[in-house]
């Protein structure tokens, strides 16, 4: 895992004093608030309905289980005893105070951590596959690319006032978990006919209200020059997007009004200039920060099914439920990777306690080299563990209500904080979460349905990623009521779509049931067990769909 | 209004801000608009005293930068402290047209922006505060390192550990 050395250590670390200076010069009304809320949000912290958000970068959603205890550490002496875990592979504390910032963010600079960036125009936490160096099927570890876009990223004079907010994701394996074509920069590594590995360049993408799957602006870029053509990319944004309507100020909408031709002819101009400026990156500068995300020192073990934890799949049920949906296939012979899911039923999606981060933080430095992940879908991983451990580990998790097999199925629901929280929102997620989670309690009918990706939006903005879910919730205000839009065939992987509005808006009781009808009707039509939800409503479209939702109705 | 050159703060400026109906003095320091350089070019261009030129934060300044070093001084503006297109306009005549006269920032210049400001290209800013000295100096202190290289000569962090890496090598 990457480490600071004293140059990162002492950037934090200034950055917190700067913040604090900041917020002295707020507080004699040196600065106005509308001076002060940029910087404040370039430090995470938001104004909400009851209190200051602060939002935590977790860099590409790898933790050591030394900082996960000191976010719980964190969360007792600041929030409630809580942290809330986001699509972002963030943390985020609902009940901060403002003259407490500065001191959080000094904790967070003790354990190698900060809350830089993780808000205003400037480009965000750059987010990743949560099985990164882990998964059996990657190219190569993504992580070495998402630190060296941290550090260039970070306080970067030239791009911390752009015209909008700017999110890159990367992929180190042809089957996107990391959602590359719905960010404003995806990057997706793959090799090219020499057999040399770099990346495809997708730009463009995004939710909010004007959803668009990103485009390709360069199929083939050499690992060398990814920072010059990230520089090119946003120089060329950041003075031709609007900013004369925050609605459309997004790059995805600059891709859409001049064309990715467009954007591209002006893209490879500028990048032709710098490419073999300083931004270039030698190999060795590479190597450096490769070293760091060197693999644990796994043990040598045999490959195949181990013994133990075949024994324990066979004859404890509720343990092969749970290895079956929460474990995955890990590069390392013998090794698994573990997703522990955060959306047990009748909870909010993506919340932790205290004592659940501790136990994890635990749990990881007994099983997992003391590594932790999280991921993008509101849950967390512990990304290499023994198979022999699994049964163990299985026991351990479960103890702290962590051991719910749910992992993908509908639900495993990613859901904003809504009107809960959110003084953006106009309807609630959570509870409606919290419903849809308990009417798939029964983990026959849940293991049956199988994979079933339901996402839910309190608004428009589109943090629940709704447009992107197999069933997509998307919370609207009607005469001051709370009612959802329903949007089927969304997907965030490599074939990524946005979903189809099925109908009229329903209320928060419809809704549910609505969900229900669905479920039911793809039960009904599906061709066999195989065939997930999204591959039957891709082969039959709405049609069916929207009649059993309206008729019934 | 402080105007702030290399951290010092300047009396008077130099250069008469000339509007664009008013004629052009035939001699002295003076600082035109971009329309008017774009109309009045012939005329402008023989001229033997110091030229300045402000510049729209929406100009391509692709179309410009080759005229850039025949000015003396470049003003760029900010219209608000959140419109950043100046900082790449700074960053292009500095790093790709190799303009070496005064860059100044003109607008909604805060002492929280400074720091990028200076590490864009600006060498001069104008401040609506009396202590605009004191304020360039502690934002120019704000951080120790950098992480991305800019044309201000700092030495980004990834060089400086490659070039820590390389000593050590040598060493052993």
């Amino acid at each position: 895992m990457y480490q600071y050395d004293e140059i990162d250590q002492t950037m934090v670390d200034e950055r917190v004093a700067q913040f604090r200076d900041q917020v002295a010069r707020r507080l004699t009304g040196e600065i106005s608030e509308d001076e002060f809320k940029p910087l404040r949000l370039q430090n995470g912290l938001y104004l909400q309905l009851h209190a200051y958000m602060l939002r935590i970068a977790i860099p590409y959603g790898t933790l050591s289980s030394h900082q996960l205890r000191g976010l719980a550490q964190i969360g007792c002496k600041y929030d409630r005893g809580w942290g809330h875990f986001t699509t972002r592979q963030n943390l985020q504390y609902n009940w901060i105070k403002l003259e407490d910032t500065a001191d959080a963010l000094a904790d967070l600079a003790k354990i190698q951590m900060h809350a830089i960036q993780t808000s205003g125009n400037c480009i965000r936490n750059t987010t990743t596959d949560q099985f990164a160096g882990a998964a059996h099927d990657e190219i190569e570890d993504p992580r070495v690319w998402c630190e060296i876009i941290r550090q260039w990223s970070t306080f970067h004079p030239e791009f911390s006032f752009l015209p909008r907010k700017f999110k890159i994701a990367v992929t180190g394996s042809p089957n996107d978990r990391a959602a590359v074509r719905v960010h404003d920069i995806g990057l997706r590594m793959h090799k090219n006919a020499a057999g040399e590995v770099g990346f495809e360049v997708i730009v463009g993408g995004g939710l909010g209200r004007t959803p668009f799957i990103g485009k390709t602006i360069r199929d083939f870029l050499p690992k060398q020059d990814l920072l010059s053509y990230l520089e090119a990319i946003l120089r060329v944004y950041n003075q031709f997007g609007r900013r004369d309507n925050i609605y459309k100020a997004r790059i995805k909408i600059l891709v859409h009004e001049l064309g990715i031709d467009t954007v591209r002819e002006k893209v490879e101009a500028e990048w032709q200039a710098t490419k073999d400026g300083a931004l270039k990156l030698p190999q060795e500068a590479i190597d450096q920060i490769a070293a760091q995300f060197a693999p644990p020192p796994y043990e040598k073990l045999q490959g195949g099914i181990n013994a133990d934890y075949a024994n324990a799949f066979r004859t404890d049920f509720e343990f092969g439920l749970w290895a079956r949906r929460n474990t995955f296939k890990h590069k390392q012979p013998g090794y698994s990777i573990v997703t522990i899911s955060l959306k047990k039923e009748g909870e909010a999606p993506g919340d932790a306690k205290a004592e659940q981060m501790n136990a994890v933080a635990d749990i990881a430095d007994r099983y997992s080299f003391g590594e932790i992940r999280v991921t993008h879908e509101q849950n967390l991983v512990l990304p290499h563990v023994r198979q022999a451990d699994l049964p163990a580990v299985f026991k351990a998790l479960k103890a702290y209500d962590l051991a719910t097999p749910n992992v993908g199925l509908a639900s495993d629901i990613i859901a904003c904080p809504g009107l809960d929280y959110c003084a953006l929102a106009n309807a609630r997620s959570i509870p409606v979460a919290q419903q849809i989670a308990l009417r798939f309690k029964n983990w026959e009918r849940a293991h049956d349905v199988g994979e079933l990706k339901i996402k839910i939006s309190g608004c428009i903005n589109a943090c629940g990623h709704h447009h992107v879910g197999h069933i997509g919730i998307l919370g609207v205000d009607k005469a001051g009521e709370e009612f959802y839009q329903l949007t089927l065939g969304g997907s965030a992987d490599d074939q990524a779509a946005i979903g189809d509005l099925i109908g009229p808006s329903l209320n928060a009781t419809d809704t549910v049931d609505a969900i229900d009808t669905l479920v039911e009707t793809y039960l009904r039509i599906r061709k066999d067990s195989d065939e997930r939800f999204l591959d039957t409503y891709r082969r039959v479209g709405l049609a069916p769909f929207k009649e059993a939702v309206y008729v019934a109705a | 209004m402080s105007l702030l050159k290399n951290g010092h703060i300047v009396g008077e400026d130099a250069f008469q801000l000339v509007a664009d109906d008013a004629t052009v003095p035939a001699s002295g320091a003076v600082l035109i608009t971009y329309a008017r350089w774009q109309a009045e070019k012939d005329q402008l261009s023989g001229r033997n005293s110091p030229l300045g030129i402000s510049l729209p934060n929406n100009l391509d300044v692709l179309d410009f930068g080759p005229e850039a070093e025949r000015f003396d001084l470049i003003v760029l503006s900010f219209p608000k402290f959140s419109d950043g297109r100046a900082y790449s306009q700074a960053r292009l005549l500095r790093e790709r047209f190799g303009y070496k006269g005064e860059l100044r920032a003109t607008g909604h210049v805060l002492q929280d922006q400074l720091w990028h400001m200076q590490r864009s290209g600006f060498d001069a800013f104008e401040i609506p505060r009396e202590d605009a000295a004191e304020a360039f100096a502690k934002a120019s202190r704000s951080f120790t390192n950098v992480y991305q290289p800019t044309g201000d000569g700092r030495v980004s962090a990834l060089k400086q550990r490659l070039a820590a890496a390389r000593k050590k090598e040598a060493a052993e």
